[in-house]
């Protein structure tokens, strides 16, 4: 990893107890879901990693658990540095803080964490879906979620498909 | 020497009122812009100069449903897009008709998946498909002719009934 990164990644280790892995000159710190505020605070303040980069979630069901690793990338502008923090969180109920005091960018992310895979944030002053319609049932992004929309319509299962299909009224 | 032939001088032409009607339907057609994604491109550029739209009678297009008689879905609609879309064609006045143009508002196209909606009939009764992704100009003029030719069948029993 860089030089310069070295020293960030031991002060996170020593302050959180946190574990890292690397991979390809990334590197992925793994706190846990109580620390993640304060962790991003210590970052953003004392290490000028202003810029939360990317706010996502990755499911590794059902090959591992906990099921999903909340992923927080931080990049430094100042420095050209950027370091992850992954967040495992069990799929049972799962819930995170809120970073939006901490990131103001966080507030649609989260948002886009709780629509696409079900994973609660607590503290969030909007919590809504936001890329599905409200009514809509599920969480797209999660593995067990079907991948296809509708079956295919061939020939012989044609007629089947076209009673069922909700087609529109005038 | 019968009727027919004094009348050409006098310059009166005899026709049924439903033909008079749906010609002049067709003659004048107003589209309204509906281009959502890709299929838009080729909209457009089937109105411009190359591939003249006008020629047909769809000399402009009204961005405001309550100007505009045929609404050309072009592109793929998401299920968030949906209601917008009903919204819009339930403003549009008597008569109306809706073209579905590629391959994504016919059937849904490549995407099958949770949210675009497989086929635009789903949410807005359609009259003419034009498959392509995305069809030609050519391919869309096409299906706006095929439109005419329904408009010149249509009878008033059958609208009177709706």
């Amino acid at each position: 990893m860089d030089k310069k990164l070295e020293p960030i990644v031991k002060e996170v280790q020593v302050k959180f107890g946190a574990t890292f892995e690397e991979f390809r000159d990334e590197v992925h710190l793994f706190v846990k879901p109580e620390q993640i505020v304060e962790a991003l605070t210590l970052l953003r303040d004392e290490q000028n990693f202003e810029l939360l980069s990317a706010l996502t979630a990755v499911d590794y069901y059902p090959q591992s658990t906990p099921r999903f690793h909340v992923i927080y990338q931080l990049t430094s502008i100042a420095k050209n540095l950027s370091v992850q923090l992954r967040v495992p969180v069990n799929g049972d109920s799962p819930k995170v803080p809120t970073v939006t005091r901490v990131f103001g960018s966080a507030n649609w992310r989260e948002r886009e964490l709780f629509d696409m895979f079900g994973i609660e944030v607590e503290g969030h002053p909007d919590p809504r879906r936001i890329l599905m319609p409200d009514d809509s049932e599920g969480h797209p992004l999660r593995k067990d979620y079907p991948l296809g929309y509708e079956e295919p319509q061939f020939t012989f299962n044609f007629d089947e498909i076209n009673l069922r299909k909700p087609y529109a009224k005038e | 020497m019968g009727v027919e032939q004094k009348l050409g001088n006098m310059g009166v032409v005899t026709t049924t009122l439903e033909s008079v009607v749906n010609w002049s339907r067709t003659n004048a057609m107003w589209p309204m812009l509906f281009g959502l994604a890709c299929c838009a491109i080729e909209m457009m550029s089937a109105q411009a100069a190359h591939y003249d739209m006008s020629r047909f009678g769809m000399e402009l297009m009204r961005a405001s449903p309550r100007q505009s008689d045929l609404m050309i879905v072009a592109g793929r609609v998401s299920k968030k897009m949906g209601p917008v879309l009903r919204r819009l064609y339930d403003q549009m006045p008597e008569p109306k008709w809706v073209i579905a143009m590629g391959d994504c508002a016919s059937c849904g196209g490549v995407f099958n998946n949770y949210a675009i909606y497989q086929g635009v009939d789903e949410v807005v009764p359609v009259d003419v498909f034009v498959a392509g992704c995305p069809p030609r100009p050519e391919a869309l003029i096409h299906g706006v002719l095929t439109i005419y030719e329904k408009v010149k069948g249509e009878k008033f029993s059958d609208l009177a009934k709706g």
